[in-house]
């Protein structure tokens, strides 16, 4: 089985998030970066299936240089090579554009991404690719089997879920329940120093969109303290004075 | 001209977030001065599609196709966009529920259209056409300004307001050109909990952290919910220890949450939590450690044990519903 796995590098989940004073980007200084949990998720699956089956994972990611650490990362916990496409990855549309263009042409079986990213939460990435390749995808995947050239598969739905059975190549966005995250070991470590790490220039993508401004939730106004013993008052104040009850 | 709109339905029923993007894309359509129109796929009574007319749909597409009664991804968004195309939409409405999230970009990458998913306001079109969605997992705020000529938005569940713009019914039957291609997934199962109020799309939730000590300690979260109507939740150390499915895990690697009231009951408010609850509307807190982080993002707090404050809770909650039923 051959699989491609697309990372994203974001940053870490305790992060403050700050902006530059004109609001227009994100203040990286000081930010620790690490893969995108959920396209962590997506890997360990990957590796447990060519584990058990045998194949290959490479893992994808755009971005310019200062991300190779993440690369490596993926690289440690297991994925066999690395491509790296040379771009700032505009907006989820260019990314998977440059995804796709990669992919069009090396049979993979299954190309897999996180369920979203956590900077841009877009949600975007694999269903387009799976557009741009005219192959099916599936969203937010909690549990992924393959047996032979059939995947079976557990997509997340409100208040349950769905049980789908797809023939391969499928795109998969992967979210929490599909693995368990591995920590790299020393030797993992080690040996990713010198697995191949490919880098290929971007192809031209139009463009759609444009990230204008950012700011952050006005917060929220001091906290009512209501006595442990009057839960009734808290019960009056929900009605009447928050009514959301 | 128009503004498409997809109403999902489960069952042949429409859900709160259907009716939701019906009303934005009203409006979106009042702003630009064309009419909102509605595409529904699978089999839904009449009755029930009348009901997209009473929140500002102008026309309704019906689409009943043997293979598509039950949703597949890859099929829905060429029929969305062949819709689109067909009505002249300049703005294509889904909401952004499990499977809008999946299919909005399919439908985006047809219509070579820029695309916002989790949308949480009207875009702004005094100057272009910006929405605001969120980011960094409900750290922030992101205006996207979509430069194409078509736009598709995907809507946050509970971001939008469900109005009533009264339309008379005018429902049309639409029938798309079938690929097979776009029909290699099967469904072999659907599993929906018939009694749960589904996390997304809840006014009301209440959510439990490692403070209840025991997944065996669920009971009291579970009927304050049932009470209230509201969706159960968890922090991230309760779903890892697996003492709740990963499906309630709200937080920034969870589920974000846009209720109207959000309870959390022994949960500390570790930053990555807070993200996840950050645009709920009233937040309660209850936790016996004064300096519980989640106080400071509260609305109201109780300091307390919750294993004697939610019992009573119960207790002022039924009293509550027994006099305002």
């Amino acid at each position: 089985m051959k699989i491609l796995v697309c990372i994203s590098n974001v940053p870490d989940t305790t992060t403050k998030i700050n902006f530059s004073d004109d609001a227009k980007s994100f203040v990286t200084a000081g930010v620790q970066f690490i893969i995108n949990p959920y396209d962590e998720i997506a890997l360990t699956r990957a590796l447990e299936l060519t584990e058990a089956q045998g194949g290959t994972v490479t893992v994808l990611h755009v971005g310019d240089a200062s991300t190779e650490p993440t690369i490596r990362k993926a690289l440690a916990i297991g994925a066999t090579d690395a491509v790296r496409v040379n771009a700032a990855p505009r907006d989820a549309y260019f990314v998977a554009k440059q995804i796709a263009a990669y992919a069009k042409d090396q049979g993979f079986d299954m190309i897999m991404t996180g369920r979203e990213s956590i900077d841009y939460n877009g949600s975007q990435v694999a269903s387009m690719v799976g557009e741009l390749l005219d192959q099916p995808s599936i969203s937010i995947v909690k549990v992924l089997n393959v047996e032979g050239t059939t995947a079976t598969l557990e997509r997340e739905i409100e208040g349950g879920k769905e049980v789908i059975t797809c023939p391969l190549p499928l795109v998969v966005s992967a979210t929490e329940g599909m693995a368990e995250a591995r920590i790299p070991n020393m030797r993992g470590i080690m040996s990713a120093r010198t697995k191949p790490l490919t880098t290929i220039e971007a192809i031209d993508v139009p463009s759609l969109q444009q990230f204008v401004k950012y700011d952050k939730p006005a917060a929220r106004s001091q906290v009512k303290l209501v006595a442990a013993d009057d839960v009734k008052g808290l019960v009056d104040l929900l009605h009447n004075e928050a009514k959301a009850i | 001209m128009s503004v498409l709109v997809y109403a999902e339905n489960a069952n042949g029923k429409f859900k709160k977030s259907s009716f939701e993007v019906v009303s934005y894309g009203y409006s979106i359509a009042q702003q630009m001065g064309v009419p909102c129109v509605a595409i529904s796929i699978g089999d839904v009574s009449n009755d029930e599609l009348t009901k997209l007319a009473l929140y500002g749909a102008a026309k309704v597409l019906t689409v009943n196709n043997d293979q598509m009664k039950a949703f597949v991804n890859q099929a829905y968004g060429s029929v969305i966009a062949e819709a689109a195309k067909a009505e002249g939409s300049k703005v294509v409405v889904l909401s952004a529920s499990f499977s809008g999230k999946g299919l909005a970009p399919r439908v985006a990458v047809k219509l070579e259209a820029g695309y916002v998913d989790g949308a949480v306001s009207l875009p702004d079109m005094s100057a272009g056409f910006t929405v605001r969605k969120g980011a960094f997992s409900g750290k922030a705020f992101a205006d996207v300004t979509l430069t194409s000529d078509v736009k598709v938005i995907a809507l946050m569940p509970n971001a939008y307001k469900v109005v009533e713009n009264a339309q008379s019914a005018n429902i049309v039957a639409f029938t798309p050109n079938v690929n097979n291609n776009d029909f290699k997934t099967m469904i072999k199962e659907i599993v929906r909990a018939a009694d749960k109020v589904s996390l997304p799309e809840a006014e009301i939730v209440v959510s439990g952290g490692r403070g209840l000590k025991g997944p065996e300690n669920w009971g009291m979260v579970e009927e304050l919910a049932n009470l209230l109507g509201a969706a159960t939740a968890c922090s991230k150390p309760v779903s890892d220890a697996h003492w709740r499915p990963h499906s309630e895990h709200v937080g920034q690697t969870g589920i974000a949450v846009s209720p109207n009231l959000y309870i959390a009951i022994g949960i500390s408010g570790a930053i990555q939590h807070l993200a996840g609850v950050s645009s709920s509307k009233v937040i309660v807190v209850i936790n016996k450690d004064t300096e519980a982080p989640f106080f400071k993002a509260a609305d109201y707090g109780i300091v307390g044990d919750a294993f004697e404050v939610v019992p009573k809770l119960i207790e002022a909650v039924k009293e509550f519903k027994s006099v305002n039923a």
